[in-house]
């Protein structure tokens, strides 16, 4: 495929929106991770939310 | 399951759970297709292969002003519905709304230069587009300032049905003032002045962004929602701390 003259500009707009997605998608993971991580060492040092333990008190 | 069952948020988590993989999945099989589809898209007769850059710049501007929608709907379920869930999908919407708004300006600058001669102007159109990004970031600012998140909901919702008016303000702009953008050339009463050949690529690509749109904003949602449950037990464990 020939792109042209202005194949740099092409190429640029992709790899921007490219970094822009893969930026996106790495924040919303690392959130995940971190706060999955939180809520896990709370549960292991036993602190419950009020529905949490509510929960369990039915099971 | 009933629509109202999803103002439960842990019954929306294990919904979000069980779609997330699936969205995915189809985000990137559209993805396939529309990227295939643009590669062998003939150039424009009178752009060039540079309409290759419209297969990405339209979507970006299209959710960018999409999430700002949403979010203004979010803002009227948080004003008057008070929905559990209608503060946390417009705070998930923000960022990513500003990412995709980010992406319009920068491809629509890239496309600029060669077609117009330069990466900027202030016409109405780009400045009422970056006028929107500095709204976005206005939103992501507030939701930092204002701690307690359902006091900062309510200011948030208030101030993005206000900046709702720029959204018809950026459709029109091309039509109300003199622009050097295009006017417009999908969505226009009498249908689409783009041939086929250059048309169904970039509706795909409309799809593919909108899935990937909505995969985002569904882990956002998520996270925002497990957020909200570590602040409450970080509450809790101060508050045990300091009874002590």
């Amino acid at each position: 495929m020939n792109l042209g003259p202005h194949v740099g500009f092409i190429v640029s707009a992709y790899i921007a929106a490219i970094a822009i997605v893969a930026g996106l998608v790495a924040w919303i993971m690392f959130e995940r991770w971190h706060l999955t991580r939180m809520l896990d060492e709370f549960e292991a040092q036993g602190i419950k939310r009020r529905s949490g333990r509510a929960q369990e008190d039915k099971a | 399951m009933r629509l109202t069952d999803l103002a439960n948020p842990s019954r929306f988590l294990a919904l979000t759970d069980r779609i997330l993989p699936w969205l995915a999945v189809a985000t990137l099989l559209a993805f396939a297709f529309g990227i295939s589809q643009a590669y062998f898209a003939p150039d424009d007769y009178q752009q060039g292969a540079t309409v290759k850059i419209m297969f990405i710049h339209v979507p970006a501007a299209w959710l960018g002003t999409f999430a700002w929608i949403l979010m203004s709907i979010a803002g009227l379920g948080t004003l008057v519905w008070r929905h559990p869930l209608a503060d946390v999908a417009a705070k998930a919407a923000a960022p990513i709304g500003a990412a995709f708004t980010l992406m319009c300006l920068v491809t629509g600058s890239l496309w600029g230069r060669p077609m117009w001669g330069t990466y900027w102007v202030w016409d109405a159109r780009l400045t009422s587009v970056l006028v929107l990004f500095l709204m976005y970031l206005g939103v992501i600012a507030l939701w930092r300032t204002i701690e307690d998140p359902t006091r900062a909901a309510r200011v948030v919702a208030v101030l993005t049905l206000v900046g709702a008016i720029n959204i018809p303000i950026i459709k029109f702009s091309v039509d109300w003032w003199n622009t050097l953008h295009q006017p417009a050339s999908v969505l226009r009463l009498g249908g689409s002045t783009i041939h086929p050949a250059i048309l169904v690529p970039l509706i795909v690509m409309l799809i593919a962004f909108t899935l990937l749109f909505l995969t985002l904003h569904l882990a956002a949602m998520r996270n925002e929602i497990m957020r909200r449950r570590v602040r409450t037990l970080l509450i809790m464990q101060a508050d045990a701390a300091t009874s002590l």
